[in-house]
């Protein structure tokens, strides 16, 4: 029954399915890219290839302050939560069962569990309480938000490698009297550097592209990009939002995929 | 002996909370603490112009669905609250069922791909996930809105005279939901199919089984585990969601998620608020305890 061109593997519709699937993941996306490059102010019909789109984003100062804003928010935030996750994830791995171990790895993974509108009230009110009792309304504290929910995605990429890692080098090392500092730097870190610099990238992009955190703990006058974008959608939309969005998008594709190149190499 | 692996266990200890200690503050500052002070914000009073009294009050939690009627103080159901509430579960169970009819069998068809091959067709699955939700959520609103592009061309071809109206609707905020969320059903789903053992589909052949009953008797209860997997990872972040039906939703369909963030501006009741966000956390907590019973059985089961 096998032979004869019968493919037990197939099941009626679902290649259509699937196929269509993929299609519809894409179109709104491919849509989105192509009248970011649209002449006239429609973002359904077409007029022509221009920039104007990109030089108007580019030129309005809204715009540029939110781009900025980001940008440093994400800086500081992919490289707080990375450092931390590193310590974090040398702590928690080839050690023993320890006290306390489920309370750490719950703390660690919370960002990714609590729905991000409770987290995001739940700063909202934890640091009005502080921007009363400090007078401080400063970028300070979105950074340490973003840094705060970054943790788990530079954490879980540094574990796997450390895990993955050959300890027969380290145990030589330590066997010839290397401190264990000395056995971190000169073995495991240089072994270590594309989970980190995943980890690290992958921060950046959660970081970029948060918007519900964000629009709840921002003070007066801290649009990020997102943020900025959510606050134009109740306004008549021009395809300057498309421009953005493809720069945004462009960032994110290009780190998703260095991501899984990273991942993908050996020790 | 004894008491020198003691020291060294002590001081493997020491050196250990010493390297967790920089990511837990952190964390305790900017995601534990927060949510304990929720809960104890719950337990206040609403101060006037947002903000609370510090005086304990058990109201935020009996709002949470109840009401007292304002002229004659009597008891009833919070009718508006309930119907949110209802909308929540209703739009999110909708969005997990569309998500396994499309999920499933794209899942299927990566997991049947030349072995090469399947890397490169879950990538198209994973990059759009790792995209910003709002983008897409955006991108999703050009195409459906009435002067958008499927409006745009239905008119063009004389289909229909005048667009019609798909934004702004439940339909909508289902259609935003299952774009942003169907990565998450096809993720655990492919990761039980990727491991089924072809043989015993065969067998079924064999035995002069149909392909709706290989599919229904051999396929679906292996993939079990990766099926309910999916369904939670879609159905916790749809219960939660906020910023599609905030966008596709145009302020008339609430969810749960926007009608937290109304307490915190028109609505000026901080403590029904976090009252609202404790509750929701709570069920998404449920959902996701069946979660991690769901994957320790699929661990038991692949050994």
């Amino acid at each position: 029954m096998a032979d004869r061109g019968f493919d037990v593997r197939r099941q009626t519709g679902f290649t259509t399915i699937a196929l269509a699937c993929f299609v519809l993941l894409y179109l709104p996306i491919i849509l989105l890219v192509i009248y970011s490059f649209n002449a006239g102010a429609s973002i359904a019909i077409w007029e022509g290839f221009s920039w104007r789109w990109y030089q108007s984003a580019w030129a309005n100062e809204q715009v540029q302050e939110a781009t900025v804003r980001s940008l440093i928010i994400a800086v500081w935030a992919s490289g707080i939560s990375t450092s931390v996750a590193v310590l974090a994830a040398l702590a928690t791995t080839r050690t023993p069962r320890f006290r306390g171990q489920s309370a750490v790895f719950a703390m660690i993974n919370q960002p990714l569990m609590v729905p991000e509108i409770v987290t995001a009230v739940a700063l909202l009110i934890f640091f009005a309480m502080i921007k009363v009792a400090t007078g401080y309304t400063g970028l300070f504290y979105l950074i340490i938000a973003h840094s705060a929910f970054c943790i788990p995605f530079a954490y879980l990429p540094v574990r796997a490698r450390l895990q993955g890692m050959d300890l027969s080098l380290e145990q030589a090392a330590a066997d010839l009297y290397a401190s264990p500092f000395q056995v971190f730097r000169r073995i495991t870190l240089p072994q270590l550097w594309p989970g980190i610099l995943a980890g690290a990238m992958l921060a950046f992009v959660i970081s970029l592209d948060d918007v519900v955190i964000t629009e709840f703990v921002k003070s007066a006058g801290q649009d990020t990009l997102p943020t900025y974008m959510l606050g134009q959608l109740r306004r008549v939309v021009t395809p300057e939002i498309n421009a953005i969005s493809t720069v945004l998008l462009g960032i994110s594709v290009t780190m998703v995929i260095a991501f899984t190149v990273l991942s993908k190499i050996r020790n | 002996m004894a008491d020198l692996s003691d020291t060294a266990a002590r001081r493997a200890s020491r050196v250990r909370w010493m390297l967790l200690a920089p990511a837990l503050t952190i964390l305790l500052l900017a995601a534990s603490g927060p949510l304990l002070i929720t809960l104890v914000y719950s337990f206040l009073t609403p101060g006037a112009y947002g903000g609370v009294e510090w005086q304990l009050s058990f109201d935020a939690w009996f709002n949470v669905i109840m009401q007292r009627d304002i002229f004659d103080e009597t008891l009833g159901w919070s009718d508006a609250h309930l119907s949110i509430f209802w909308r929540s579960v209703k739009l999110s169970l909708l969005t997990t069922v569309a998500c396994v009819f499309f999920g499933f069998p794209t899942a299927y068809f990566i997991a049947t791909r030349p072995k090469k091959q399947r890397d490169l067709w879950m990538l198209l699955i994973i990059i759009p996930f790792w995209t910003n939700l709002l983008i897409r959520t955006f991108a999703v609103v050009e195409l459906i809105r009435n002067e958008g592009t499927v409006n745009s061309v239905l008119i063009a071809l004389g289909i229909i005279d005048e667009p019609i109206q798909m934004l702004f609707t439940e339909f909508s905020i289902v259609l935003g939901m299952v774009y942003v969320y169907l990565p998450l059903m096809v993720l655990p789903l492919y990761a039980s199919m990727e491991r089924l053992d072809f043989s015993l589909i065969e067998a079924g052949y064999d035995l002069y089984a149909t392909r709706l009953q290989v599919l229904r008797r051999i396929i679906l209860p292996l993939v079990k585990p990766g099926l309910i997997a999916g369904s939670i990872l879609v159905f916790v972040p749809s219960l939660g969601a906020y910023v599609t039906p905030r966008v596709m939703g145009g302020g008339n369909q609430l969810m749960i998620g926007n009608l937290i963030e109304l307490q915190f501006g028109q609505g000026r009741n901080w403590p029904l608020g976090a009252a609202l966000s404790i509750t929701l956390l709570a069920v998404v907590m449920i959902a996701l305890l069946a979660y991690v019973r769901a994957a320790g059985n699929e661990e038991v089961r692949h050994g």
